[in-house]
């Protein structure tokens, strides 16, 4: 029982960051109706940002999330504006162009940082990040907790903005129909590029908190944009909250897999839940909730 | 119409002689994995190109073959040659499984649920380990010390493989193929059975990129999941040779594989030895400036955009 507990929240905490990078992805392709493959690739060059800074200036890591993020959602404004948008007018036989670009952006960004920082692993050791605190016989990971609570806060933020704000209001309505959105005077063209910034600025957050437990190598991408992709089909395509949900599923699952059947279906255990969904529960979460 | 088939014939003449006027073992092995690709090319290009589904994983098809092969060895003791045949098959197999999942879903979708198919056979295969030997890979021995067999195997499997397409598009079923992709919802209006017709193209994609696999197998002699499920190396290079070469062309993805594995080679090599070494460690990255600057650029490929290459190469201004 102990043991079951315990694997249940760990998924719970590292679901919690999940539902960060799934949000992330959900909400740009709600917005732009395309999957970002290069989602990961942009955590992973938070992370080196925040490494960097770490190793430089001994920033901690959550403080480097306030540098991190913005220079995050610079770089996602830059290639929404120059790569992606540019992609809407050319004629091409093929809808799916601009995700054959997110693969070829995340390449190469991969690439330059292995050119830079080469391929060793690296990691950052902070006093906090081996330490613990118990409820009873259940161990609680500190820098897991925390970073639960920075997702929570930055997944609210992120409401109160979708929700409230003016800019938020447009992405939602250009979400919902594009072409009404630009009749109703909605720039949707500077939209996309908000949202592209948005979502890579979470992204950014999520490999913030992620640094102090785990490791990072230019390579550590690729699972994680295909985890934000599961997490998209399993909440339901441009769902918020279905993205949260299935974040912390896919963490609890993950948990579960990694426990009672062995390490190395940790990573398969997202993609049989995937095919499963797609099968019995086209449409994903969302079908249920309806939001 | 007759000075294509002249062209044609001189090809022919010319790829039948290449051993023979090109000595060297090196560019004989160039020249293989370009026609392999080729293969590949031309079978994920029936798929995505001509039928409009997306494929991000012909990998999953590629590996089975080259696995069902290397498993003949290891397991079955007989030919990995009758790979070629039943490598093709297991992927069609596999290709039932996949059109039946993954078919659920249009356009984006598609393409990444295949991504996601290969990811997942890639960590079966590396799991498996009673099968398939995980990451030890399999090892064969190779059936021939000299090029040539191997060279005369997979160009004529280019060949049936090229040819085929082209007749398979001359047909009835081509057209459907393009009315889906065209528009699906029309087609399914005028009474296509779109799945059925989807499900047909992805099994015969399917059939060629597993005899490639297998070729592969018997080529190279030794797999491992990395290899041969890998998604950069073998499912964007199968996009890329598409792409470059040009969509929904019978010639464009034959192009496009020998430009590829050139550039790729060239880049690997440092420009054959010429280049400072750091310029090898680059070629992912050549990779992936290629796939932007060519859908930026030739989203239709060079064969598909020939006229617009032909005028800014000649400095030609467009006649209206």
């Amino acid at each position: 029982m102990t043991v079951f507990l315990q694997t249940l929240v760990a998924g719970v905490l590292i679901g919690g960051i999940y539902s960060l990078i799934g949000i992330g992805m959900t909400l740009i392709m709600g917005v732009m109706g395309i999957i970002n493959l290069a989602h990961g690739q942009l955590m992973m060059v938070a992370m080196y940002i925040t490494l960097v800074l770490f190793n430089v200036l001994h920033f901690d890591p959550y403080i480097s999330l306030f540098v991190a993020m913005p220079c995050l959602f610079l770089l996602g404004v830059l290639i929404q504006k120059f790569l992606l948008n540019p992609l809407m007018k050319i004629e091409s036989i093929l809808p799916e162009n601009q995700v054959l670009m997110t693969v070829g952006i995340g390449m190469v960004l991969t690439e330059i940082i292995r050119f830079i920082f080469s391929s060793d692993y690296k990691s950052v050791k902070t006093p906090y990040s081996s330490s613990a605190f118990f409820i009873g016989d259940i161990s609680f990971s500190l820098p897991m907790c925390i970073a639960f609570g920075v997702a929570l806060i930055f997944t609210g933020l992120l409401f109160w903005f979708l929700l409230k704000t003016d800019i938020g209001r447009s992405i939602r309505a250009t979400a919902q129909d594009k072409d009404a959105a630009t009749l109703m005077g909605v720039n949707t063209g500077r939209i996309t590029v908000i949202t592209f910034g948005l979502g890579s600025a979470l992204v950014a957050a999520a490999g913030s908190l992620l640094l102090p437990i785990f490791y990072l190598f230019p390579d550590v991408g690729g699972p994680f944009t295909l985890k934000a992709f599961v997490i998209t089909i399993l909440g339901g395509l441009g769902s918020t909250v279905g993205a949260i949900v299935g974040g912390v599923v896919l963490g609890i699952a993950e948990s579960l897999g990694a426990t009672y059947i062995g390490m190395g279906y940790k990573e398969m255990v997202g993609f049989v839940i995937f095919v499963l969904v797609l099968v019995f529960l086209p449409g994903g979460l969302k079908r249920l909730t309806k939001i | 119409m007759k000075s294509k088939n002249i062209t044609l014939i001189i090809l022919g003449i010319f790829f039948l002689l290449f051993p023979f006027i090109i000595k060297s073992e090196y560019y004989q092995h160039l020249v293989i994995i370009a026609l392999m690709w080729v293969v590949i090319g031309s079978s994920w290009n029936l798929l995505a190109g001509y039928t409009g589904q997306v494929s991000f994983g012909h990998a999953i098809f590629f590996g089975v073959g080259a696995y069902t092969a290397g498993i003949f060895v290891t397991k079955l003791e007989i030919s990995a040659w009758w790979g070629m045949l039943f490598g093709g098959f297991a992927a069609m197999l596999i290709a039932l499984f996949v059109g039946w999942v993954c078919f659920r879903l249009r356009g984006p979708y598609f393409a990444l649920a295949t991504l996601a198919g290969s990811e997942i056979i890639r960590l079966v295969a590396t799991n498996w380990e009673s099968l398939t030997d995980g990451m030890v890979g399999i090892l064969i021995i190779q059936s021939f010390r000299s090029k040539l067999p191997y060279y005369y195997i997979v160009l004529g499997l280019a060949a049936a493989c090229i040819y085929a397409i082209h007749l398979l598009m001359k047909s009835k079923w081509g057209y459907y193929f393009v009315s889906i992709r065209e528009d699906q919802d029309a087609a399914e209006s005028l009474g296509i059975n779109t799945t059925l017709y989807k499900n047909i193209s992805l099994l015969i994609s399917a059939f060629f990129a597993g005899s490639a696999g297998a070729f592969y197998m018997n080529y190279m002699a030794f797999i491992d999941p990395h290899v041969v499920f890998s998604l950069h190396y073998i499912s964007i290079m199968a996009i890329l040779v598409g792409i470059v070469g040009g969509v929904a062309t019978i010639m464009g993805p034959a192009v496009g594989a020998f430009v590829m594995v050139g550039v790729q080679e060239t880049f690997r090599s440092a420009f054959f030895g010429v280049a400072p070494r750091w310029i090898s460690e680059a070629h992912a990255l050549v990779f992936g400036l290629l796939v932007i600057f060519v859908i930026m650029f030739m989203a239709n490929g060079i064969v598909g955009d020939w006229g617009k290459i032909k005028r800014v190469l000649l400095g030609t201004r467009p006649s209206a």
